[in-house]
């Protein structure tokens, strides 16, 4: 089963709305409420960081039988130092987004946690593609 | 402690209640910052917050917490108590600080979730 949403730059009411689509499907699908939870986590700090640093993006979704396929398709800055952004604590979030709870510089490291494979690939002025994938 | 209950002890106001408030809570958890809630495995519990955004709900939502109190007299607003009603989220509004709110849920036995 694959779909896709696309994620708006800037628009911080909006976001969450594609996460939250997942996470009903998922649970339509009799996945493990805390795989859900696993997923979905990783999933709605992914979209924040699109809303938040990016111009516009896309959210991938692709599940089977044994493993949940995400990917965050972004036109944006780009992340210039992808080992400095993981790191626990870094950020380069503004004060917006800071208002709303984020850029704390814990979305990335929280991402890893909840996640059984996190790959990110960033080009400096083009974009950002993070992928992730839980085994179910 | 259910959420009338909780309601109670810090003379707040329930704004949604899912389930006729029927829900019960053990556990609680203090905190403005949504990427430390987002860190937290339990299921279950109260979030107390003085964040009253769009995306305190959506938190909650992807995080499993049933029950936001916003305290310092922070208001939802009408695009909020939609997003918690759908999500089956309970609201309470609370003119106490997060600190006298927490006091007085530690207190009343609501547990840490660390």
């Amino acid at each position: 089963m694959q779909f896709e949403y696309s994620i708006e730059g800037g628009n911080f009411s909006r976001a969450g709305y594609a996460s939250s689509e997942v996470k009903k499907k998922l649970k339509q699908l009799n996945v493990d409420l805390q795989v859900i939870k696993r997923v979905v986590v990783a999933l709605y700090e992914a979209e924040v960081n699109v809303v938040a640093h990016a111009y516009n993006g896309r959210m991938e979704v692709e599940i089977d039988k044994d493993k949940i396929k995400l990917a965050l398709v972004d036109s944006g800055p780009g992340i210039p130092d992808i080992d400095k952004a993981m790191e626990e604590g870094y950020s380069t979030a503004t004060p917006e987004v800071r208002e709303m709870g984020f850029g704390a510089g814990m979305g990335l490291p929280n991402i890893k946690k909840n996640v059984d494979v996190l790959t990110i690939n960033s080009v400096v002025g083009k974009g950002t593609t993070v992928q992730m994938i839980t085994y179910i | 402690m259910k959420l009338q209950e909780i309601a109670n002890k810090i003379d707040g106001r329930v704004i949604t209640a899912t389930n006729n408030g029927s829900m019960t809570y053990d556990m609680a958890f203090a905190s403005d910052l949504m990427s430390d809630v987002l860190t937290l495995q339990n299921d279950n519990m109260v979030l107390i917050t003085g964040l009253a955004t769009l995306q305190t709900i959506r938190t909650a939502e992807m995080a499993d917490i049933n029950c936001i109190i916003f305290v310092r007299n922070k208001k939802v607003t009408a695009e909020m108590v939609k997003l918690a009603s759908d999500s089956g989220i309970d609201i309470i509004e609370c003119r106490y600080s997060m600190f006298r709110t927490s006091g007085l849920l530690f207190q009343s036995g609501l547990k840490p979730v660390y």
